[in-house]
C-alpha cells in the first residue's frame, strides 16, 4: 500500500485532469464566513451560477462581530452590511447558517469540528488559512481565496496541485506547564515560516497520539504559520470518541461503517513521505514570540536575539522585528510589560484551552495595568465553560468574558488594541498591525502563558506563576 | 468565457523590499469591511506607507518616480498569512499586474494567478540587480515575457521561473479555471455518489 492519508483522500476525491494539469478535486465539505464570502456570491450572480451541493456547504459569522454588544444592527455600518449579506446569501441558495441567534455560531474552525461536520477521510475548504485545523481530524483542510470560493459553491471542486508530505514526529511526554502550542511554534521556528511551503504535513508520534483532539486542532491550525497550507494528524480513536453523538455525526449502524472506513484513511504504516523530521517534546519549554512572524520564537527563558545570531538571510527582518516590538536583543523576553491579554480565537479559544487555564486562576488577580478578555471560540464553548463555573472564575479574576468570535486575533471588530500596546495572546499571527493597531505588539504564547502575563503584568513563566513542577 | 493570453506583462518596476510580507500587510483586516473588491487599491500596503509617511520617508509605492509601475518586485515568501483575495485584488486594482519575489507563499501565489496577475520567481541577487537599475533609472522600461521566461531590462535578460501549471494557465488563457471546472460537471456528480458523506 505505502500511502499516506492524503495519497488516499486526494484519489478519493479526484475528479479529472484540467488541461494545465491540475486536479480538479472534490471538496466534500464548504465552510464559508462573512468575509471572503461575499464576493464568491457576487461572482456566481454576475455569471449567472447557482449553489451546486447547498447541503455540503455550511456557514457561520465569526471575524467582524462585536464580542460585547451583540444587539443588531451592529454600531459598524460595514460589519452590519456583512452578516446581512450573509444571511441573505444563505437564505438565497438554501445554505445552512449557524447564525448569532442560532447558539451555534462562533469561529468557522471552532463550530465545524464543534459540530460533528469535520470528518475523517474529507475534503474542506474555507476562505480563511486557518482552515487546515480540520487536518487534526484527517481531513485535507484548504485554506482557499474568495475566486475559489466561488469554484467550489458553484462546482464543488477546485483546480489544485498534491503538495509533497513531510512527516513531522514528535515523540515523548511534554514537560508540565508546556502545551500544544508551544509545540507548533517550536516546529515553526525550527521549520521556518516558510519551510512548509509546497508541503501538507502529517505530524504524528506519541506526543500527538497522547493528544487530545482539541490540542490536535491547535497544532494543525498554526500550519499555514510555516508556510503549509495543509497539515494533519491520522484519525484515531481519540478522533472518533470526539466526533461521537455530535450533531453532524453518522448515527447508529452508520456510524460503525464510518468508523471502518475513516481508519482505513490513516497513512499506512510504510508510507513513504517525501521528507521526515523528528523533534524530542522534552527539549520544548514555554514558547514565545519575539518579532513579526509566527517563526521569530524563543523560550520563555531565552533572551531576545541579536541580528547577527540569526542566519543571514533573516537578518534584516529581524531587525525590522526588533524596531517593531520596541524589544533589545540581549535582553531577556521575560518581564516584558503587558498591556493587553487575550484568551481566545481558532488556535486557542475552545472548552479545554479555558478549563486549563481556570484550573490555575482560582484566588488570583488580574493586574491593575492590564486589560484582560477571554472569548470563548464558539457560543457552544462559551455555554458550556459558564454551565461549568468556568466564566465566574474568569470573571472573578479580573478577566472580561466575551461573546464568540475572532476578536482580537484581527482588527476586523471592536476588539483592537491601541497604540503600541502590547498583547500577550493566545492567537496565531504577530504580524505587524495584526491586532488593529499599525504599531500593536503581539507576543504569541500559550493560553496558561496569557493568563501568567495578565495575573503578573509582564510576559512571564507561568510555571513559576503558577507553581507549576 | 474567452481570457486573455497573458504571454507578456509591460510596464515600469518599483521595489518593495523585504521577506515574508504578508498579506495583513498587503492589507490591513480592517479594510476588508466591505462586501465587494471595489475601491481595495488604494488600501495596498496601507499601513507601510502611513508609517513611512509619519516617519518623514516615502515608501516606494507612493514615491511619484515609480508612479504608475506595474512590476512589483519583492523579497522571499511573498503573501504569507491569510488567505485574503483581498490583497491581491487590493495589489491589481492598485495597478500591479506582475510580482516578481524570490518566493511565493502558496494561497497568494494561487489567488493572483487566479487573477491573471503573474507571480514569477528570479534569484535574490537577480532581483537587487534589476531594482538597482530601477532605482537609478525608474522610467525604465520592463518586459516580463513568460514564453522566454526572461525579464529584460535596457539590453539585460534575466531568468524567470514559474510554476509549470500557472505557466500554462496564464499563457493558455486559463487563469481563471471556473469554465473548466464546470465542463466537469458530470464527473462531479459521478464522483459524488461514490462518497458516503456526501449522500446525505
Amino acid at each position: 500500500m505505502s500511502q499516506t492519508l492524503l495519497d488516499k483522500v486526494w484519489a478519493a476525491h479526484a475528479v479529472r485532469t484540467l488541461p494545465n494539469g491540475a486536479t480538479q478535486l472534490l471538496i466534500g465539505t464548504h465552510l464559508i464566513h462573512e468575509v471572503t464570502s461575499p464576493q464568491a456570491f457576487g461572482m456566481l450572480r454576475d455569471l449567472n451560477l447557482s449553489v451546486l451541493y447547498p447541503s455540503r456547504t455550511f456557514a457561520t459569522v465569526d471575524h467582524i462581530v462585536p464580542t460585547d454588544e451583540r444587539a443588531e444592527p451592529f454600531s459598524d455600518e460595514l460589519a452590519d452590511a456583512m452578516i446581512k449579506a450573509l444571511r441573505s446569501n444563505c437564505a438565497e441558495n438554501g445554505i445552512t447558517f449557524f447564525d448569532l441567534p442560532t447558539g451555534k455560531q462562533g469561529i468557522v474552525h471552532i463550530v465545524g469540528p464543534e459540530q460533528g461536520i469535520t470528518q475523517p477521510g474529507t475534503t474542506i475548504a474555507c476562505g480563511d488559512s486557518h482552515t487546515s485545523t480540520h487536518g487534526a481530524f484527517g481531513a485535507i483542510a484548504f485554506g482557499i481565496g474568495t475566486s475559489q470560493v466561488r469554484d467550489v459553491l458553484a462546482t464543488q471542486t477546485m483546480a489544485l496541485h498534491k503538495p509533497k508530505v513531510r512527516r513531522i514526529n514528535v515523540n515523548g511526554k511534554l514537560s508540565p506547564g508546556v502545551y500544544a502550542k508551544d509545540v507548533i511554534l517550536h516546529i515553526i521556528r525550527k521549520l521556518g515560516v516558510n519551510g512548509g511551503l509546497g508541503y501538507a504535513y502529517e505530524y504524528g508520534g506519541s506526543t500527538f497520539d497522547a493528544f487530545t483532539q482539541e490540542e490536535r486542532m491547535t497544532v494543525c491550525n498554526m500550519s499555514i504559520e510555516g508556510g503549509a497550507r495543509v497539515g494533519y494528524v491520522n484519525p484515531d480513536e481519540t478522533t472518533f470518541e470526539y466526533l461521537k453523538g455530535r450533531p453532524y455525526s453518522p448515527k447508529g449502524a452508520d456510524w460503525d461503517t464510518a468508523v471502518a472506513r475513516w481508519k482505513a484513511t490513516a497513512s499506512d504504516p510504510d508510507a513513504k513521505y517525501d521528507d521526515i523530521v523528528t523533534f524530542d517534546a522534552a527539549e520544548i519549554a514555554p514558547t514565545v514570540t519575539w518579532g513579526i512572524n509566527p517563526g521569530q520564537a524563543i523560550f520563555i527563558h531565552e533572551k531576545v536575539p541579536f541580528p547577527n545570531e540569526v542566519p543571514e538571510k533573516d537578518r534584516a527582518t529581524a531587525e525590522e522585528a526588533l524596531a517593531h516590538m520596541l524589544l533589545k536583543s540581549g535582553n531577556p523576553i521575560k518581564g516584558t510589560k503587558v498591556d493587553v491579554a487575550f484568551l481566545g480565537s481558532c488556535t486557542n479559544g475552545r472548552l479545554s484551552d479555558l478549563q486549563e487555564v481556570a484550573r490555575y486562576l482560582r484566588g488570583r488577580k488580574v493586574n491593575k495595568g492590564v486589560k484582560a478578555i477571554v472569548v470563548p471560540g464558539s457560543q457552544g464553548v462559551a455555554s458550556v465553560a459558564e454551565s461549568m463555573g468556568l466564566a465566574a472564575i474568569f470573571r472573578e479574576a479580573g478577566f472580561e468574558w466575551r461573546g464568540a468570535g475572532c476578536s482580537m486575533c484581527l482588527g476586523m471588530n471592536p476588539d483592537k488594541l491601541v497604540g503600541e500596546q502590547l498583547c500577550a495572546s493566545s492567537s496565531n499571527r504577530n504580524f505587524k498591525g495584526r491586532q488593529g493597531s499599525p504599531t500593536g505588539r503581539t507576543v504569541l504564547m500559550s493560553p496558561l502563558m496569557v493568563a501568567a502575563a495578565a495575573i503578573s503584568g509582564e510576559i512571564s513563566d507561568a510555571r513559576e506563576v503558577f507553581d507549576i513542577k | 468565457m474567452a481570457l486573455e493570453k497573458i504571454t507578456q506583462v509591460g510596464g515600469r518596476g518599483v521595489y518593495v523590499p523585504g521577506d515574508d510580507l504578508d498579506t495583513d500587510r498587503v492589507i490591513p483586516a480592517r479594510f476588508m469591511k466591505c462586501i465587494t473588491f471595489d475601491g481595495l487599491g488604494e488600501f495596498a500596503f496601507y499601513d507601510a506607507r502611513a508609517f513611512a509617511k509619519a516617519e518623514g520617508q516615502t515608501h516606494p509605492l507612493d514615491d511619484s518616480r515609480f508612479t504608475g509601475a506595474s512590476i512589483l518586485f519583492s523579497g522571499s515568501n511573498f503573501g504569507c498569512g491569510s488567505s485574503r483575495e483581498h490583497a491581491p485584488q487590493a495589489l491589481y486594482r492598485f495597478g500591479i499586474r506582475a510580482i516578481i519575489a524570490e518566493s511565493f507563499a502558496e494561497i497568494f501565489f494561487g489567488n493572483s494567478i487566479t487573477l491573471g496577475m503573474p507571480c514569477v520567481v528570479m534569484t535574490g541577487e537577480d532581483i537587487r540587480s534589476v531594482t538597482k537599475l530601477i532605482e537609478s533609472d525608474p522610467a525604465a522600461l520592463l518586459t516580463l515575457d513568460l514564453t522566454e521566461k526572461k525579464l529584460s531590462i535596457a539590453d539585460m535578460d534575466f531568468p524567470i521561473t514559474i510554476a509549470p501549471h500557472a505557466h500554462e494557465a496564464l499563457v493558455s488563457g486559463k487563469w481563471d479555471a471556473i469554465a473548466d471546472l464546470l465542463e466537469g460537471i458530470d464527473a462531479v456528480r459521478t464522483r459524488v455518489a461514490t462518497l458516503p458523506y456526501m449522500a446525505a
